[in-house]
């Protein structure tokens, strides 16, 4: 396909040396440096949320909440026996009433609890599947007999609200990286029909040499799309060393959060291709503004 | 013989304005030499950008090697516009490429690779006398050699029909007439030739060359070669 040609010998010179479309290469370069960088953020948030769910997904607690201390052991007990035995369940773990007592008393004070609070007996449980409802619902059933004050939640759950965000930071993320796109087609769009107007004379002495549309297209086809390769490389050169920086930041941090933050392989992958998709879709606006300016001439 | 050029009751208006061609019907024959005159503005530049597929004629027919140009969809007007070769008035010569890339362009439109086009283009800039200056960019050339870039570039391709709009304005009477035994030259090789002139000197040094004269857009034709449709034994009267 012509598309990709490289230049010809018959190409040369014919538009002269230098940049044809002023200061276009450098409005790309901001602009994929913008689009990078709202796409590494984007996929960041992205692994963060992927790594907390698939870490909270199977956590499951279960809370015994009743007000004898007699009738909520012997329920508790019934309960880690009867989760014990189900495939569903991979690892029943009791909190002890120490820990809870611990967990608590940030709230209440440690000498405020005596027997006239009543606290829950909590079971933690790993699930080997994600806490769907229809899991949820097949350990609510197990419980309804042995131990009626059971009350289930799942981790994830808790933690909805919080995945929302992520979810519509992602969104945004998304829709950034859609505008930029949408900015870079239109300065393309822009630079050919001027760099067209520039050389007007010269396309219609080829046209009535016996040029075509395609010939002509090609010339300044090549040279937009080298332009934007140029403003590409520059861009993504000036968001990685910043992505390396900020990488590097979080790394003496070292928290297990900002960590988990952290891009992965294939996002990685994803941000490389976002120069070529720059640099295809420079190319495509330019070829297609070519043709149709050309076909309004003689 | 079958005709070359054909034109019937062809109009021009540029915009909104009276008609500067106005019933213009003319057949040219392959291998003549034809001399198209007239005053200034008289329309001759017109008549000559609607032969070489420049500007399409507001009424009209023109057919071209047997093809209707009017309707011809554009695509199709480059592989007709390699067939002709043009002297623009103006030169039009590509402003930042040198005299030998300015005629090697038609070749390299045409797909001629770098190799084979060297000789050709050497040998035409020797032809129009300019061969030292095969470097020299369009705007460091006296008007003169940059008429005969033009002309070099014109008839480098050895087209079927060549069309020259004033194409000996800018130099001196001696090269007018080098330039003009070139046209023959290329002309006993078969090319059609036309020529857009003043200068009427130029009409008698062409032997058998037929006249087309343009009078405020209208065609006479004092040599009644042209008429069309053409009468039986016009066709050979110039030949
Ligand atoms: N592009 C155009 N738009 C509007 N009017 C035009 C255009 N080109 C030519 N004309 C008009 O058409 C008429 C004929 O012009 P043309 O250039 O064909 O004359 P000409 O015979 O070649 O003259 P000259 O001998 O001076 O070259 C003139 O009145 C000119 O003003
Ligand atoms: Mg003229």
């Amino acid at each position: 396909m012509a598309f990709f040609t490289l230049p010809s010998a018959q190409d040369r010179g014919l538009i002269p040396e230098g940049r044809l479309t002023g200061p276009m290469p450098w409005v790309i370069a901001i602009m994929m440096f913008l689009t990078i960088l709202a796409a590494a953020a984007g996929l960041s948030v992205r692994a963060s949320a992927d790594r907390v769910n698939a870490d909270l997904a199977g956590r499951v607690t279960v809370q015994i909440v009743e007000a004898n201390p007699d009738l909520r052991a012997e329920q508790a007990g019934a309960a880690v026996e009867a989760l014990s035995k189900i495939r569903l369940v991979e690892k029943v773990e009791p909190v002890s009433e120490t820990d809870v007592e611990e967990m608590l008393a940030p709230w209440i004070g440690s000498d405020g609890l005596d027997d006239t609070i009543p606290i829950p007996a909590l079971i933690d449980l790993d699930l080997n599947g994600p806490a769907t409802e229809a899991n949820l619902d097949e350990i609510r059933d197990l419980l309804t007999d042995i131990a009626p004050a059971a009350r289930i939640d799942a981790h994830g759950s808790w933690l909805k609200p919080v995945f929302n965000l992520l979810k519509s930071l992602q969104y945004l993320a998304l829709g950034l990286v859609l505008l930029l796109a949408f900015a870079t087609s239109a300065t393309v769009l822009l630079a050919a029909r001027s760099a067209l107007d520039t050389h007007r004379e010269t396309i219609d002495i080829m046209h009535l040499l016996g040029a075509t549309d395609g010939q002509i297209t090609r010339l300044f086809q090549r040279r937009i799309g080298l332009d934007a390769g140029f403003g590409g490389a520059v861009g993504i050169i000036a968001a990685l060393m910043v992505l390396f920086f900020i990488a590097v930041q979080m790394g003496e941090i070292g928290s297990g959060l900002l960590e988990s933050g952290l891009l992965r392989w294939h996002d990685w992958a994803i941000l490389a291709l976002i120069p070529i998709g720059g640099i295809v879709l420079a190319m495509l606006t330019a070829r297609v503004t070519i043709m149709r300016a050309l076909r309004k001439m003689l | 013989m079958d005709s070359i050029v054909q034109f019937e009751n062809v109009g021009l208006r540029y915009g909104t304005d009276t008609e500067t061609l106005s019933d213009i019907s003319f057949t040219l024959f392959p291998g003549r030499f034809y001399f198209l005159t007239g005053a200034s503005g008289a329309g001759k530049s017109s008549l000559l950008r609607l032969l070489f597929l420049a500007q399409r004629p507001s009424r009209g027919l023109i057919k071209l090697f047997g093809t209707d140009a009017v309707t011809l969809p554009r695509e199709e007007l480059p592989a007709l516009r390699r067939r002709i070769g043009v002297v623009f008035q103006d030169f039009r010569l590509v402003p930042h490429l040198s005299a030998f890339d300015n005629i090697a362009l038609p070749l390299r439109v045409a797909g001629v690779s770098e190799r084979e086009l060297q000789q050709p283009v050497a040998e035409t800039l020797d032809w129009v006398g300019i061969g030292e200056r095969a470097s020299a960019r369009p705007a460091t050339l006296s008007g003169g050699e940059q008429q005969r870039v033009a002309i070099a570039r014109a008839v480098i391709s050895r087209p079927e029909i060549l069309v020259a709009d004033e194409p000996t304005g800018n130099v001196d009477p001696d090269m007018a007439l080098r330039l003009l035994q070139l046209f023959e030259a290329l002309n006993k090789l078969g090319t059609t030739v036309v020529v857009a002139t003043h200068d009427l000197h130029l009409l008698s040094k062409v032997k058998n060359a037929q006249m087309m004269r343009l009078d405020k857009g209208r065609l006479s034709d004092p040599t009644g070669a042209l008429r069309y449709p053409p009468r039986p034994g016009d066709a050979g009267q110039g030949g």
